[in-house]
């Protein structure tokens, strides 16, 4: 007598592995951030070092054509940075102003001229021309900026604010050397640079 | 249609029962689940990818009294310069520029792994015989000159890092010499060697 065997069914249910596939991906999707368009695109120099850029308590300083644009983490931050810098300054902002500039991405203009760019629907800003911030001593805002950010920082997270320095690759020594200075002046001995990634060299 | 998995559908020809076709209720998955993993692949790649590297510099304490500001005297054998000019220039010379080191005389050097890296090793090596101790190793003293552009800078900080320079240091004194050096060095090296 021939012994039957029991046929098997190729096919296997995915139904519980589509279930787990998809709640990953609803994860994923939803924990990803969209990148919004930078005002002042840098091409930032490639390098092996592997560390990575702190999520929050940070500060970018990007650096391009001579010119300084700066950006702070953290929109309780942004908002305390803003009303430290509009009471030195006296320029007022109102709350709408305010609001605005904590969800805006770095900038680079002077004070003064700083609600027209938050007047500025967010797709246009980039049109905008943004001539940097002051840096000279005369009028060094920047250095302002900074200081103001850091005690923002402190009271608001209760940390040190670090600082990083996004440079344009073919941004010449002097200017980087002029921001590294003011922040020598502040006693900021340590920051970082951001650069790319470079793959392995042969 | 029918008559595909009816088995009885012979027998009854007659009857007129018209009988609706028993769906599979199961449904293949697999292109799904594919696509659904690709896009996962997708999402993760980029979330963890997209952070900026960055690159630590500490840089010594500078005093606004130019007095307080002390020199620290270090001794010439341990020492190397490394001076950044224009269009991706690069001069190191060890020791002292009047007088350097043997085979330490100024020279001219490409950035990368077959440039200033094998010297760095090398004479990283030799640093740690002539001292003979574990912590006193080479001073890599890095100068930037106003030409020089910030690629240049990120590029040789890169080198420490991957030679493991011990020390170094940026400073932005430049003397006569050293401009003078720049400058010279980089007419005949315009010049293709026969």
């Amino acid at each position: 007598m021939a012994i039957k065997m029991k046929k098997k069914s190729t096919s296997t249910d995915m139904t519980a592995m589509c279930d787990v596939a998809f709640l990953l991906l609803t994860f994923f999707i939803l924990t990803a951030t969209a990148k919004v368009p930078e005002v002042l695109p840098v091409d930032t120099p490639a390098s092996t070092v592997q560390t990575k850029l702190p999520e929050k308590d940070l500060a970018t300083l990007t650096i391009g054509g001579g010119k300084v644009f700066f950006d702070v983490k953290g929109k309780e931050v942004r908002k305390k940075t803003l009303e430290l810098m509009s009471a030195k300054y006296s320029v007022t902002f109102s709350e709408e102003d305010q609001d605005k500039f904590a969800s805006m991405e770095s900038f680079g203009v002077p004070i003064q001229s700083l609600k027209q760019v938050l007047d500025a629907k967010p797709s246009e800003r980039k049109n905008i021309l943004q001539p940097g911030i002051p840096k000279d001593s005369l009028d060094n805002q920047l250095a302002d900026w900074i200081q103001n950010a850091r005690l923002a920082n402190i009271e608001v997270q209760d940390k040190e604010l670090e600082i990083a320095i996004k440079g344009d690759a073919k941004e010449e020594y002097p200017v980087i050397r002029k921001v590294m200075d003011i922040l020598q002046d502040q006693k900021i001995n340590n920051f970082s640079l951001v650069t790319g990634l470079r793959g392995k060299e042969k | 249609m029918a008559e595909l998995n009816t088995g009885d559908s012979g027998g009854k020809k007659g009857s007129g029962k018209v009988r609706s076709k028993k769906q599979n209720s199961k449904v293949d998955l697999t292109a799904m689940v594919d696509l659904a993993f690709l896009l996962i692949t997708f999402f993760m790649l980029t979330t963890t990818l997209s952070k900026p590297q960055s690159m630590n510099l500490g840089l010594p304490d500078k005093d606004p009294d130019k007095d307080k500001n002390k020199d620290v005297k270090v001794d010439e054998n341990r020492t190397m310069t490394i001076l950044l000019g224009d269009n991706n220039k690069l001069v190191r010379y060890v020791g002292l520029l009047a007088t350097p080191v043997s085979g330490g005389a100024p020279k001219d050097f490409a950035y990368g792994s077959d440039g200033i890296r094998k010297e760095l090793v090398s004479r990283k090596e030799a640093v740690l015989q002539y001292t003979g101790n574990k912590d006193k190793g080479m001073i890599v003293i890095i100068k930037p000159s106003k030409k020089s552009n910030y690629r240049n800078l990120v590029d040789i900080l890169d080198e420490m890092a991957i030679v493991n320079v011990p020390t170094y240091a940026i400073v932005n004194d430049f003397t006569p010499e050293e401009t003078k050096l720049l400058g010279e060095n980089a007419a005949p090296a315009a010049v293709p060697n026969p």
